[in-house]
């Protein structure tokens, strides 16, 4: 494998859609859950250790081949609001894209015949990271960092936040989002022994509210 | 890699520019409008659209910065039928979404051409946004520049990608030029430097020509895709 394909894969330039998601900052920012740095930080941290680890999970199984379509029904069933399945299978159609273009083989042009319109992104994610030939561990990372950089790059647009500042907040959540990704690999391997349900199934409830309203939304800057 | 020679049938396109959709047909062909807010694209759009619907099968995608108002005033004039236009959201950077991660615009004129093809042209206006914004050539085949008397007669002089390398350049609102101070032998002359042999118009869409000679370039674009 190259170490290299990660930095690829993790590339906030990537083009597989990201740029145009706030992850649930701009609904958090318009509750007035965050105004600086600080609210920043609690977003990401809340988001890493609930969605954040359910999504490194998904990928790093999919990394080590669990059957693609048993894990989108589990990501589903992780992902109670619509409007974030939605966004979820749209950003995965996304990225199924850019990774065919990237690194082409027939076990993502079989999950794309198998989801025309997308399945779920950490799903996605991890069978790109499979066939580029990266481990779980490095699903786990690409998704689980994503988790976090995602809303912090769409707050330093929402509120101007200081650049430096926004990431400051990925740099100290650096120690945690490690062993988010610990956990999420230890609970791939189960899941290759045991199935789908040995996957973490933490919720993070403002999240999905927060998802719905915006969505409904006239006016917003960005897609979720 | 992805000039139309590696599509497999039964298999969903992989990339971007493959002039061939999954079943083997032509795609449509597709044409971008950028340029700065207020400059007149989504009336350029709306003109086009009368210009051309009775003759040949068309669909609009819009990418709005923050809201959906280019999309709703294409619904409200009724320049197409609903299904016919799409807005992309694109995350409060409209040149991203044309030019560096075109992945989200590529869906939308798919899923256009699944929904209601076949079609032979599709239109992809750009929110509203700087002089350097320009479109892909993943995402399309031609652009479009459309900037305005209005906007300052020194535009196509300070010149940029937008003005110097788009397919065509359009001055919209020459109609306008007398009320603002803005000299249209000057700005053709720049831009005449600035491009060399590449085309431009100056349209005024309140004037009875209207739009048609951009549709006449548009036209020609689409003769060429087809043969």
């Amino acid at each position: 494998m190259s170490r290299a394909a990660l930095l690829v894969l993790a590339d906030g330039r990537f083009p597989a859609g990201g740029h145009a998601h706030s992850g649930g900052a701009e609904a958090a920012v318009k509750g007035g859950l965050i105004t600086g740095s600080d609210g920043l930080e609690a977003f990401c941290r809340g988001r890493l250790h609930t969605a954040g680890l359910v999504s490194a999970a998904l990928a790093a199984a999919a990394a080590l081949g669990v059957d693609p379509v048993a894990l989108d029904a589990a990501a589903d069933a992780r992902t109670p609001s619509l409007a974030l399945r939605v966004a979820s299978r749209k950003l995965g159609r996304q990225l199924m894209r850019a990774a065919r273009a990237t690194w082409p083989s027939r076990e993502l042009d079989v999950v794309a015949r198998e989801f025309p319109k997308g399945a779920h992104q950490p799903v996605v994610l991890g069978v790109a990271a499979r066939v580029a030939g990266l481990g779980a561990d490095d699903a786990a990372y690409c998704s689980a960092y994503e988790s976090v950089s995602g809303p912090a790059s769409a707050v330093v647009r929402l509120l101007s936040l200081d650049p430096f500042d926004a990431t400051g907040v990925l740099a100290r959540l650096a120690p945690e989002v490690d062993r988010v990704v610990g956990a999420a690999v230890e609970a791939a391997g189960e899941v290759v022994v045991g199935g789908v349900d040995a996957l973490p199934a933490a919720s993070a409830p403002l999240l999905e509210i927060g998802a719905e309203a915006h969505a409904a939304w006239p006016v917003r800057l960005f897609a979720s | 890699m992805h000039l139309g020679h590696d599509h497999s049938h039964g298999w969903p396109s992989a990339v971007s520019a493959d002039a061939h959709r999954p079943d083997g047909t032509r795609r449509a062909l597709r044409i971008g409008l950028g340029g700065p807010v207020g400059s007149g694209k989504t009336a350029t759009v709306a003109a086009l659209c009368r210009a051309l619907r009775d003759e040949l099968s068309l669909a609009v995608v819009t990418n709005d910065i923050y809201t959906r108002e280019d999309a709703e005033f294409l619904l409200r004039e009724a320049v197409l039928p609903p299904e016919r236009i799409t807005a992309v959201e694109t995350g409060a950077c409209p040149h991203t979404a044309i030019r560096d991660d075109i992945s989200a615009n590529l869906e939308a004129v798919e899923d256009l051409e699944d929904e209601v093809g076949p079609l032979a042209l599709i239109l992809v206006e750009s929110g509203g946004d700087n002089l350097t914004a320009t479109f892909s050539k993943g995402l399309v085949d031609a652009q479009i520049f459309v900037i305005d008397v209005a906007g300052g007669d020194d535009i196509p002089r300070k010149g940029g990608p937008g003005v110097t390398t788009a397919d065509l350049l359009v001055v919209n609102k020459t109609d306008l030029a007398p009320y603002v101070g803005s000299d249209l032998a000057r700005m053709a002359a720049d831009a005449k430097t600035q491009r060399a042999e590449l085309p431009v118009v100056f349209q005024s869409l309140r004037s009875e020509a209207g739009v048609a000679e951009v549709a006449a370039w548009v036209r020609e674009k689409l003769a060429a895709w087809t043969a």
